[in-house]
């Protein structure tokens, strides 16, 4: 054997502008074992699996594979050299089939034509190698996301892939899900095959993986065999400081109820029913959590809530009033403050300054409108709401894509909680945040939950659900599967349901 | 006003379906790999031109064909290379080649050919072609031979292009590139290259239109006789899905339109009225494929 290690980066340095997203990065990784690749959001895991996958060009550093030296230019570099990548946000094509899918970019040739009996012969053959079965026929968009998270792996292995890396691969799953992925990862490793397993989730790391290499800022911190370590070392490497979350929270007494929706009914694009029949109430001091896996209607229920998408059927009341059909302008004016999950695509605009997106919602105020827009107020309106929710740095006039992830949080958060009068939608409201702002958002929803705001939280992170929500109810392909309070629940049960297993027992509140 | 619609009509109006269809049967690869081609007029204009030069100075129809397919790669070449290269936008680049056409098709036949806004002298057509043993067979005879080359090829390429973009590679990643270009890009497929491809695709079909416009329907070349077909066969795409057969059953309505329209010409009727009648069935033809596929959305509650 040329060398114990599959894979050596060494000195790996990666600057984008003003940010150092690697800085002399180590990263060694043995044959054969489940190497775990943590980190908070920022850390630089990304990057340095792009620049092994040939996506970016390292500034400095170099790779050896095998004990040799490799130069990767490009994906297609790396899939030649063996290496594969399952990312998180699923490359398939939808209205292909599994087996066109698989061999998209590689596709055997009979004559002119395709060989699709050829590939379907070799998704059947590596079926036996990875542990599972996948019908080659199937068309993706019918698979459910577990499904298409295999053909994703099997895919990289049709390419012939000994290096496998899994970006976040649990973030899409259910739990049960993800013990069938850890499965399949074990099995593979037995074949010989090695994984890079990316991910945040500590309690994941310790059971799959053999070695672990925590990132912090863009440079290596160490690197662990998993037996030397536990769950709380790995999260103050992966913080550098200690910190206290889920610190607990007051007791409110929910009030009259808000909101009201409901029997709301949608449909999606390829007009499938994408919510059936939902409904809920949310009171005055209380959080209603709606858990799921991602993608079981809590996106469509999102817009349907804001007026970003038609319902078919259903009602929608807000402290009154029926909003069923009106415009997000309308909903918004009413004192709906609503918290995307993505706040580039959403709720900010990138090129205009912090001050102008503070203004966003108010502009038609009269005391920031009168004769063009009033400058002057604008501003103390911003810097006002920037310091209330320390927005660093604290600056009006740099474009607001400028802020980091948490920042721009707060940003969009306190404009948000400023135009709020009674209820607020929160979707993911942590995603991708690091553990000081997550403390931040958390403390901010429960300040407003005192204060008697009812709050819809949609989030597909369990610990933040039971920690925050009063009522939580679990979305499960569209339809509302369940709905209790808080108590009642441990994060087992929590888990089947957002499996589709309904509870045995009969629902508890029947409100 | 009944003696209009009979077997000729038909005839006429499979003859008028065969520029619509080549250009859409090309425009079709662009729309399956999403780029937005409205460049589909220009590039067919510029290929008629081509035929009817070659034609009259080569005497060969052979030549004139294969001259209307390379000006129409050499206008999608420079389409491509405004869009996927220097990634201007689909519906500037498009314009700008419509516009060049008709400008420079006019301006070559003014200023170095004969002077007038048309030609017609010293061309050699491209031949109709009988079939033998059937052009005298009383209806099919009358209703399957005897067209010009052109439109046997034209039904041929119904096919090919079926299989292309169904059978073979190519038309697997124009498809991915289409629905799914980071996914293909994941794969190691080049989407602007594949996008590049299905744009000199569309040229070289746009090219083979024009020259069945000017040579094999008519044998003649007047500025901007492509006179909207272009955006007719953009029309026909849209209705067909970007599938060839669909297609190809689109660009036939859109062909008998344009006979019936010519067909009352001669009956007597307010001629601008009735040349509206093609120009008026794209609109409504529009209109009703998107109504239904808005209704395909709301009322189909397949669970899956």
């Amino acid at each position: 054997m040329a060398s114990e290690y599959v894979l050596e980066m060494r000195g790996i340095t990666k600057i984008f502008g003003p940010v150092v997203a690697n800085e002399d990065v180590n990263f060694k990784v043995r044959r054969g074992e489940v190497h775990a690749l943590v980190g908070e959001n920022g850390a630089g895991k990304s990057t340095l699996m792009k620049i092994l996958f040939g996506i970016y060009q390292p500034d400095a550093g170099e790779i050896c594979l095998n004990g040799k030296r490799a130069v990767i230019k490009s994906p297609s570099d790396a899939i030649g050299l063996n290496i594969g990548m399952v990312h998180q946000h699923f490359m398939l094509v939808p209205s292909f089939t599994v087996a066109q899918n698989m061999i998209l970019g590689v596709e055997p040739r009979k004559g002119i034509t395709l060989d699709l009996a050829e590939a379907e012969e070799r998704i059947r053959e590596l079926s036996g190698v990875c542990g599972f079965t996948i019908d080659p026929e199937a068309r993706i968009r019918d698979c459910p996301v577990g499904v298409q998270q295999r053909v994703e792996i099997m895919k990289a292995l049709y390419r012939g892939a000994d290096l496998l890396i899994l970006d976040e691969p649990t973030s899409v799953l259910t739990p049960d899900e993800a013990e069938e992925l850890f499965e399949i990862m074990r099995t593979l490793t037995h074949q010989g095959k090695t994984i890079i397993f990316i991910t945040h989730k500590l309690r994941e790391v310790m059971k799959t993986a053999q070695h672990v290499t925590v990132l912090r800022k863009g440079k290596t911190v160490t690197t662990l065999p998993i037996d030397e370590t536990c769950e709380q070392d790995l999260a103050l490497q992966m913080v550098g400081r200690k910190v206290e979350l889920y610190s607990g929270k007051d007791e409110v007494k929910p009030g009259e109820e808000i909101v009201k929706a409901d029997g709301l009914r949608a449909m999606d694009k390829y007009g499938r029913w994408c919510l059936k029949d939902i409904g809920f109430t949310v009171r005055a001091g209380e959080i209603l959590g709606i858990a799921g896996v991602a993608g079981n209607g809590q996106d469509e229920l999102v817009d349907v809530f804001m007026g970003l998408k038609k319902l078919s059927k259903g009602r929608i009341e807000i402290d009154g009033r029926d909003v069923t059909g009106k415009t997000s302008d309308v909903i918004r004016s009413l004192g709906v403050g609503y918290i995307p999950e993505d706040r580039y695509e959403r709720s900010m605009i990138r090129d205009a300054s912090v001050a102008e997106n503070m203004l966003l919602g108010f502009e038609r105020d009269e005391r920031f409108n009168g004769f063009g827009l009033k400058t002057d107020a604008i501003k103390k309106w911003a810097d006002k709401l920037i310091h209330e929710f320390d927005v660093q740095p604290p600056l009006l006039d740099v474009p607001a894509g400028s802020l980091s992830g948490g920042n721009a949080q707060r940003a969009v958060m306190a404009r948000e909680f400023a135009l709020s009068k009674r209820v607020i939608i929160a979707c993911q409201p942590s995603h991708g945040l690091d553990i000081g702002s997550i403390d931040f958002v958390h403390k901010q929803l429960l300040d407003r939950r005192r204060k008697g705001y009812a709050i819809i939280l949609i989030s597909s992170d369990l610990e933040e659900m039971l920690y925050l929500a009063d009522t939580i109810a679990v979305m499960y392909k569209g339809e509302l599967i369940s709905s209790f309070p808080n108590r009642d629940v441990d994060e087992k049960r929590m888990g089947l349901l957002m499996a589709g297993v309904r509870d045995a027992e009969p629902e508890e509140e029947a409100r | 006003m009944a003696g209009a619609f009979n077997l000729s009509l038909v005839v006429a109006a499979i003859r008028l379906t065969t520029p619509i269809l080549l250009a859409a049967l090309g425009g079709l690869f662009t729309q399956q790999a999403n780029v937005l081609n409205i460049a589909l007029e220009g590039m067919m204009l510029s290929g008629a031109f081509a035929a009817v030069a070659i034609s009259y100075f080569t005497h060969s129809w052979v030549l004139a064909i294969l001259a209307s397919m390379f000006v129409g790669l050499i206008m999608a070449w420079i389409l491509g290379a405004f869009v996927v290269r220097f990634k201007a936008l689909n519906v500037i680049a498009g314009m700008a080649v419509n516009l060049f056409a008709s400008g420079f098709t006019a301006f070559l036949l003014r200023t170095f050919w004969v002077n007038k806004s048309e030609m017609t002298q010293g061309l050699v057509g491209i031949p109709d072609v009988s079939i033998p043993g059937l052009s005298n067979v009383p209806v099919l005879g009358e209703l399957l031979s005897g067209y010009s080359l052109l439109v046997y090829v034209s039904i041929l390429l119904i096919f090919i292009a079926q299989f292309v973009l169904y059978k073979t590679r190519l038309g697997l990643r124009i498809r991915a590139v289409g629905e799914a270009p980071q996914a293909a890009a994941s794969l190691g497929v080049n989407p602007d290259r594949i996008r590049f491809i299905s744009i000199l695709i569309s040229g070289v079909l746009c090219g083979l239109a024009g020259a069945h416009l000017s040579l094999g329907a008519l044998c003649m070349f007047t500025e901007n006789m492509t006179a909207g077909r272009g955006f007719m066969a953009m029309a026909v795409i849209f209705f067909g899905d970007a599938v060839p057969y669909k297609v190809a059953i689109g660009a036939f309505l859109f062909g008998l339109a344009e006979a019936i329209s010519m067909r009352l010409q001669s009956v007597g009727l307010p001629s601008h009225f009735i040349i509206m009648i093609p120009y008026v069935f794209t609109v409504v033809s529009l209109i009703v494929v998107s109504i239904n596929k808005m209704k395909a959305q709301v009322s189909k509650p397949s669970e899956s």
